[in-house]
Order: C-alpha cells, then sequence, then structure tokens
C-alpha cells in the first residue's frame, strides 16, 4: 500500500523532470542552448519579487479550475465547460463590482457569490440533461463554452457598456487587489485571492474525504450500480458535482475579474484558463493539495515563458510543447508504474 | 511419474499476509486435479502465480520437467497454459470469434486479418470438445455459460495444454454445469490437463482424480479422489468436522412480512419476465424460491428493493405499500438485500472494507453527523463484523478489491444480515462460498428466522433450498407455479415443477 502511494506520488514528477528533459532536447537540435533556455524561464517565474508576484496571480485562477475538474472527476464527470463557467463567474463578478453599491464587507462577498452562483448555474444545465436524459456531459459543456463566450461579448458591449470592448473598472469596494501585496511584490498584480484558491483546496479536501455527500461522489464515481443499491440518489448526485464543480470555476473567474484585471474585455477566443484546467487536474491526480502544486507548477512555467523569447530567444511555444511533453507523460504513467515497479524488482 | 506442471514451495505475500506459504502441486497429463480451501486460503493467488500474473516471492515451476520463469500471462500461454478465470474478461460488444482471436489474430498476405480462417478454425476446436458455440454470436446477446466456454475456447485456440479453471461452476446453472462437467471431461480425453477450483465437494467427487487441499495458505496434502469421501475432504480443508445437513426447529410463522400481488415486471429488453406473481413470506418463516435460471427471479428481487419498476400489482412490507419506492426508502423500511452479482451491485470494489460497511448506513448516526463522516465509528463497526463474521482480510482499512472472492461475499452478509431487517433477501447467499462458510452462512439465516424476520433466498442449488427453507416456491415462467413443503419432496419432483409440469397433489393451497 504505502508503495503504491510512493509510486502515484512519484509519476507526476518524473513526468515533470522527463518532460523538461525532453524539452532541452528539442532544444538542442533546434539550435538553442537549454542552460540559457531554462535560465531564462526561471528568471522569468522566480526571478525576483515582481515576477514572483505575477507566477503566484498566474496560479490562482488554475488552482480554481484544477479544483473544479479535479471534483468532477472525482464523480467519474468531466467537465470540459470550466472555460464557460469561468467567463460566466468573471462577467457576473464585474456585474455586481459595477452596479451595486456597498461598504466593502458586503459588496466583496457578493461579487464573490454572484461569480460562483453563476458558475454553478452554467454547469446545472450539462448536470441536469446528463441526470435526465443521460445526453453526455462533455458535448454539453463544450457547448456551453461557446454560449458563455458569445453571450460575455454581447452583455458587455450592449449592457455593461455602450459599444466599448472594455468595461469601466469596478469599484473598489469590490475589489481583490492588495495594495500590500503588490508593494512587497514590486507592484505585481499578485491579489488576495490565492488565499481564496488555497481555502478552496481545504473545502474540496474536506467535502470529498469527510463528508456523507462526498462518501456519495466518490461511490457514484466507482460504481453506479452499487450506489443505486444503497439506496443513493444517483442523478442528484451527478447535479450536485456538476454544480459544485461550476462553483469553483465561476470563482476563478472572480480572481481574474476582482483580483487581476478589475475588469472584463470583449474576448476574441477561448480564454483557456478552463483547459488548462485540465491539465492541472491530470497532473494533480485529482487530489486537491496536489492540484495546488501543479497549478503552481503551471503558473510557473507560463509566468517563465514570458522571459524566454528575450532572455535566450527561444520562441514561447517551446513551453506550450514542455508542457505538452508533461501532459503526455503524466498520460502514459502507466509506463512509468511498470519501470518504477521493475526497478524496485531489481533491488530485492 | 511424468508430471506436466509442477508448483513447489510456492511462496507469495501480500502487504500484510502471506497468501502462499510453502505450497507444492503436482499435475499429472490426462488428469483433472482439484484444489480445494476454505475462502481466502490462497487458491486464486496460487494459479495467478502459475498464469503468471502474479510472481513467487519462493520456491519453483516446472513445466514439463524443466524450469520455467512465469513472467507474464503471454510467457503462460507460449508454454501452453491458460486460465479461465471467474470474471470472464471478454469484450460485449464483439463477436466470438473477434474476442477469441483478439491479440493473436491470424492474418492474410495482405496484412489484413483473416476473420475466415479464424471461425474455422473456432468451428473445428468447438466440434472437437463438444462446445456448441455459435461463433459469429455476440458476447452482450449469449448466457453465461456460453460465456465461458468462450474464455474456454480462447485458451484452446492458443494452444493450451494445460487450462486452469477458477470456481468455473459457481456462476453456473445446475444445467450448465452437467454441461460443462462433459466439456472438462472431452478435454481430458483429448489429453489435456485441468486444475478444477471449487467449493462444490460433490463435483470434485464426479469429476477430478486427484486433490490438493490448502488451508490459510498452507499446504495440507494430497490425496487420490477414489480413496476419499466429502466428509473427509471437507474436514482436511476446514480442519474441523462439517456438518452438512443444517439443524434447525420446526418453523412458527406469524403475520405476513412480505405479500406481492399479481405483479408484472419487464426486463431490461421491456419484456415481462415477471408476469402476475403471487407470493406472501411471514414472520419466522424461511421462503425459498427455487426455479430455472431467468424465470424472473432476478426481476422478482430487483422490483422488490426498488431497483426496478414494476409494471402493475403491488408489493406490500408490513402492510405498507412499497410498491416502486426508491430503494433508499424500501431500505429503510425494512428490506436486507444480498446481491446476485456481488461485484456489479454489492460492493464498491475501490472502497475499504469500513467504507462498505456503512453502504446503506452512512448517513446515520452514529456513523456519521449533520452529514461529516466519523471514521472511527465506522471502522470499529467494521472490526466487529469482520470478526463475527470471519471475513478473512488484513485489516478494514483494505479495499474490497483486494479480499477473496468468498470474503467479499461474506463481508455483504454480514453487513446485511447485521442491520436485521424485516424482510432479508438473500440471492444465492452462498455462492463461491467453503462449506464451512456456508454452514456458518445457514445458521445466520435461520437466527434470523428464529428472531421473528421473514426470509426470502434465492438459489440454485436444490440442497440450500431443501435444507434451509421452511416454504418452497417454485418460480415458472414469472409464475410461482406451485408451493410445496421441503419435508414432503425431493430434487426429482422439484425438477420437474421448475420445468413446468404439473405434480398432483400440490399447488397453491400448501402453506397459503
Ligand atoms: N491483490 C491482492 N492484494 C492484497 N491481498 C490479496 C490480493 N489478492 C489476494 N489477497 C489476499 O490473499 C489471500 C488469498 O486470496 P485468494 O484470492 O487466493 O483466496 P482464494 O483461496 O481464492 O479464496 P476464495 O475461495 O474466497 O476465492 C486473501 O487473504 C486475500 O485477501
Ligand atoms: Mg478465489
Amino acid at each position: 500500500m504505502a508503495n503504491k502511494r510512493l509510486i502515484t506520488f512519484l509519476i507526476p514528477i518524473i513526468s515533470v523532470i522527463l518532460g523538461l528533459i525532453a524539452g532541452a532536447i528539442i532544444m538542442l537540435v533546434s539550435g538553442y542552448n537549454p542552460i540559457v533556455g531554462y535560465t531564462a524561464l526561471w528568471n522569468g517565474a522566480f526571478g525576483d519579487s515582481y515576477t514572483i508576484g505575477e507566477t503566484v496571480r498566474r496560479t490562482t485562477p488554475y488552482i480554481l479550475t484544477g479544483l473544479s475538474i479535479a471534483f468532477a472527476f472525482r464523480s467519474g464527470l468531466f467537465n470540459i465547460g470550466a472555460e464557460g463557467q469561468v467567463i460566466v463567474g468573471w462577467l457576473a463578478a464585474i456585474w455586481v463590482g459595477l452596479a451595486v453599491d456597498a461598504p466593502m464587507i458586503i459588496h466583496l462577498p457578493l461579487a464573490i457569490l454572484a461569480s460562483v452562483a453563476a458558475g454553478a448555474l452554467w454547469s446545472f444545465v450539462p448536470g441536469i440533461l446528463k441526470a435526465k436524459l443521460g445526453v453526455h456531459e462533455v458535448i454539453v459543456t463544450i457547448m456551453m463554452n461557446y454560449i458563455a463566450l458569445f453571450s460575455a461579448n454581447e452583455i458587455i458591449r450592449s449592457v455593461l457598456t455602450d459599444g466599448a470592448t472594455t468595461t469601466e473598472p469596478i469599484s473598489a469596494t469590490a475589489s481583490l487587489a492588495s495594495p500590500w501585496l503588490q508593494s512587497i511584490t514590486f507592484y505585481s498584480r499578485m491579489h488576495y485571492g490565492i488565499l481564496i484558491a488555497l481555502f478552496a483546496a481545504v473545502i474540496m479536501w474536506f467535502i470529498i474525504e469527510r463528508t456523507t455527500l462526498g462518501y456519495e461522489l466518490k461511490a457514484v464515481g466507482y460504481n453506479k450500480h452499487a450506489s443505486k443499491y444503497a439506496g443513493m440518489n444517483v442523478s442528484k448526485n451527478i447535479v450536485l458535482t456538476m454544480v459544485i464543480s461550476g462553483g469553483f470555476a465561476g470563482l476563478a473567474g472572480a480572481m481574474e475579474g476582482l483580483g487581476t484585471y478589475g475588469t472584463i474585455s470583449v474576448m476574441s477566443g477561448n480564454i483557456n484558463i478552463g483547459f488548462d484546467g485540465i491539465a492541472v487536474a491530470l497532473l494533480g491526480a485529482n487530489n486537491p493539495f496536489a492540484v495546488v502544486f501543479a497549478a503552481f507548477l503551471f503558473g510557473a512555467l507560463k509566468e517563465g515563458a514570458g522571459e524566454m523569447p528575450t532572455g535566450a530567444g527561444v520562441p514561447t511555444e517551446l513551453v506550450d510543447i514542455i508542457i505538452a511533453l508533461i501532459i503526455f507523460f503524466v498520460a502514459s504513467s502507466y509506463i512509468i508504474r511498470w519501470a518504477l515497479l521493475r526497478f524496485k524488482k531489481g533491488e530485492k | 511419474m511424468e508430471y506436466v506442471i509442477e508448483m513447489l514451495n510456492i511462496r507469495k505475500e501480500f502487504p500484510g499476509i502471506i497468501a502462499n506459504d510453502n505450497i507444492t502441486i503436482q499435475l499429472k497429463k490426462g488428469e483433472i486435479h482439484a484444489l480445494l480451501g476454505e475462502n481466502g486460503a490462497g487458491k486464486s493467488t496460487l494459479m495467478n502465480v502459475l498464469f503468471g500474473l502474479y510472481q513467487p516471492e519462493k520456491g519453483e515451476i516446472r513445466v514439463n520437467g524443466k524450469k520455467e520463469n512465469i513472467t507474464s500471462p503471454n510467457k503462460a500461454n507460449d508454454l501452453g497454459i491458460g486460465m479461465v478465470h471467474q470474471h470472464f474478461m471478454l469484450v460485449e460488444s464483439f463477436t466470438v470469434t473477434q474476442n477469441i482471436v483478439l491479440g493473436k489474430e491470424p492474418r492474410k498476405k495482405t496484412g489484413t486479418i483473416d476473420i475466415d480462417k479464424a471461425r474455422k478454425e473456432i468451428q473445428e476446436l468447438s466440434d472437437r470438445y463438444g462446445l456448441r458455440v455459435d461463433p459469429d454470436a455476440k458476447i452482450s446477446d449469449i448466457s453465461v455459460g456460453m460465456q465461458q466456454r468462450v474464455e474456454i475456447l480462447k485458451t484452446l485456440y492458443r494452444g493450451a495444454e494445460v487450462l486452469i479453471f477458477d470456481e468455473p461452476t459457481a456462476v453456473l446453472t445446475p444445467q450448465e454445469i452437467k454441461e460443462l462437467i462433459e466439456i472438462l471431461k472431452s478435454l481430458t480425453r483429448e489429453g489435456k490437463s485441468i486444475i478444477l477450483i471449487t467449493h462444490k465437494l460433490k463435483e470434485i467427487m464426479e469429476v477430478c482424480d486427484t486433490c490438493t487441499i490448502i488451508r490459510k495458505g498452507k499446504g495440507i496434502g494430497t490425496v487420490k479422489v477414489a480413496e476419499t469421501n466429502p466428509i473427509e475432504l471437507a474436514s482436511l480443508m476446514v480442519g474441523r468436522e462439517v456438518n452438512f445437513k443444517t439443524e434447525k426447529k420446526v418453523a412458527e410463522p406469524k403475520e405476513n412480512v412480505l405479500e406481492i400481488e399479481n405483479l408484472y415486471v419487464k426486463d431490461s429488453r421491456k419484456v415481462d419476465l415477471v408476469k402476475g406473481l403471487d407470493l406472501n413470506i411471514r414472520a419466522g418463516e424461511i421462503v425459498g424460491i427455487a426455479g430455472v435460471d431467468g424465470n424472473g427471479q432476478s426481476e422478482l428481487i430487483e422490483s422488490i428493493t426498488g431497483l426496478r419498476k414494476a409494471r402493475s400489482g403491488v408489493i406490500k412490507l408490513n402492510n405498507k405499500d412499497i410498491t416502486n419506492l426508491s430503494p433508499r426508502k424500501i431500505t429503510e423500511s425494512g428490506v436486507g438485500h444480498i446481491p446476485e452479482d456481488r461485484h456489479r451491485f454489492g460492493l464498491v470494489l475501490d472502497y475499504s472494507i469500513g467504507e462498505n460497511i456503512v453502504l446503506q448506513t452512512y448517513y446515520k448516526k452514529p456513523y456519521s453527523k449533520v452529514k461529516i463522516l466519523n471514521y472511527k465509528e465506522i471502522f470499529n463497526k467494521a472490526e466487529q463484523l469482520i470478526k463475527e463474521y470471519d471475513v478473512r482480510t488484513p485489516s478494514v482499512y483494505t479495499k474490497a478489491r483486494a479480499l477473496s472472492g468468498g470474503n467479499q461475499q461474506k463481508a455483504i452478509i454480514g453487513r446485511e444480515v447485521d442491520r436485521s431487517p424485516d424482510l432479508l433477501i438473500a440471492a444465492q447467499p452462498t455462492r463461491g462460498l467453503d462449506v464451512g462458510a456456508i454452514e456458518f452462512i445457514h445458521k445466520k439465516l435461520i437466527e434470523e428466522r428464529d428472531k421473528g424476520k421473514a426470509v426470502l433466498l434465492v438459489s440454485f442449488e436444490l440442497d440450500e433450498i431443501l435444507n434451509v427453507s421452511d416454504r418452497i416456491a417454485v418460480m415458472f415462467d414469472g409464475k410461482v407455479v406451485a408451493i410445496v413443503n421441503p419435508e414432503e419432496t425431493n430434487e426429482q419432483e422439484l425438477g420437474m415443477l421448475m420445468a413446468g409440469s404439473k405434480v398432483n397433489g400440490m399447488g397453491e393451497a400448501n402453506g397459503k
């Protein structure tokens, strides 16, 4: 047992290392110096207090979309719709941020709750369709992503503004921005949202591991027939799982809206926070705390990538290739598991 | 003497348990060799070692006198060893032929699969051993017995000379068992050698030549079947005397607990399988349902427990209508259910034993309060039950998946009986259990009855039905066609009733 745990723990780490090695080889083959390249990546992510702040800022929504997808996955559901849920969450948070006039103690929680509710509502639709009609959630959530994107754009243009592409900044009473965090990170956009995201990881852990709801959700994920036999309401659980999963993703939208930008702009295409969450959940093996680490890794890679063209002349696309390779190695974890077991046998 | 397989002093450990401790088994060419032992004794483990699924820590395997290192099932296949697992490994949507050739497809010169050649070969094999398998049938359309034959063909197609059967008869009906036994005999006539795991001593006496007995992971010895008898085998295996005839007082039935009137239930293909069934069970009696598989027994149980909707009719429990309520409402109103298919319904295999023990009660005190689980209470309860029901497991934290088949079953029975429901439905409760465990389970069922509970027993084992029931309801074509007193009937008569023929002087009058 202990061994299995250890292996589960080692797989993502080994995958990351293999991904980085493969990336180095690709850099070599394409005529770049991998040491210079990775130094630039490191400096871009952790070089000074500003970049560290920005890395944390990037990590924050990844944690939440990672949790969102991991949560659904524990119950055997595949929430591809985090992307759309982030958008509606973002939009709802900004809307409340702009429209409501209240002291911070009311305004901020209200805006955050609005994002959660919007994300939850958005995933309620695929949830109920799956539960009642058996429509596969992957298809519905993908469609809902497009609906979210185009409706949000339209609302930004014609409701929140008069044909502009970006809203006014929200009032300070709804903002997560932290002058203190900004000042210690040399005026990065780091904000209090990271605390919310970490707290959300604890919440997910608690729901999954300690509550009767988590017990039911996992049971449904493992064995629907046995869950039905045990008297669990499988349909209700499907809807509830989707709603909670969507809530996490909606909250990720609030991080961007209330924390990083303070506005929402017309989007020309996917914002990818939701899709990257799938990779984060996969790398974190659907465990809430591992998801936090995986999100941090993604945040660092994405943030550091910005430094690679200027610092080493390496195109940022290379970081995307490395990320893809890491995911590839996680997905083929079977091979790593097999190799590890072989290795252990050999030792004996 | 020449042996085809020799497993010498095999040792295999799992975390917290030694599954095989210095076991030796030697298989002669052309014989059927039984492997007998209690639940969790290590039979499946030993055979999985031979089939290359597990690597032993110690010991040596010889195939035709030559020492071999069997590192994978593929290697085992190459050495002519095939295994028919208890849980079949077939692709439901493929045909018989496609399943059999999977991974070993014959190719045409162009590189495409030569399915015609495969079909012909399979037809030949099937004819030669009397398997009567249709190579073009889809797996999802054929019976469990047929699926098993496909597994047998799979091993033969791969050139198996030695066939391992892990509890092949546990999932079969009596008729299918007869046919399987004929197949086993024809296999040995053609020179194949067989290792057969079974808990049914009758089968060992009927077809086996030798029998190796293991107890708690240790080899007890090998006996010639011709020189022994079931009583001796049972006591060798359990280490004490076993009672075959269940002792019980005469039942003192009281008021009706379950009343079913004119029940109609459809199966998954939307055809009525229960067609106007009437049945009643009283407090303090065990009613056994005898019937050939597929006459509506499973649908009847699923409709009582709420897993399947009744099309019409009334099911009453303690005078309250429970027809088509949710499974939870029905459970809460006092129904316990030992399901026929333990892997599908009975257990969440990836949950620990402890978590499985509270599968229907997790939301109640003391296992949870204000929706927060109390794992200490849950595992305490599990500790108590695994002791009481002799569930052999390294700990209550072990995943259900890691338990031996029989011990999984004992855990389910413990969970259901412990709640002491007013109506206990036991569907094939002793399937896959060793004789000692069967004796124990029968005692438990009778204890429940004596406490004034109603018990509904469904079993294909006529012995069991005759031994344990106070009344026998014979089901045929979706109806109860006769109610008989076990004291006044026998297997022949039951067999005829189950086939749909009427017997004079019997009928609904009895016991109602
Ligand atoms: N994969 C595994 N991991 C851990 N323990 C295991 C595993 N497989 C089997 N065991 C343990 O090894 C012991 C022997 O199990 P095995 O399945 O061989 O029993 P068996 O003789 O086939 O019993 P049954 O008649 O109930 O099928 C049991 O105590 C079981 O819990
Ligand atoms: Mg077994």
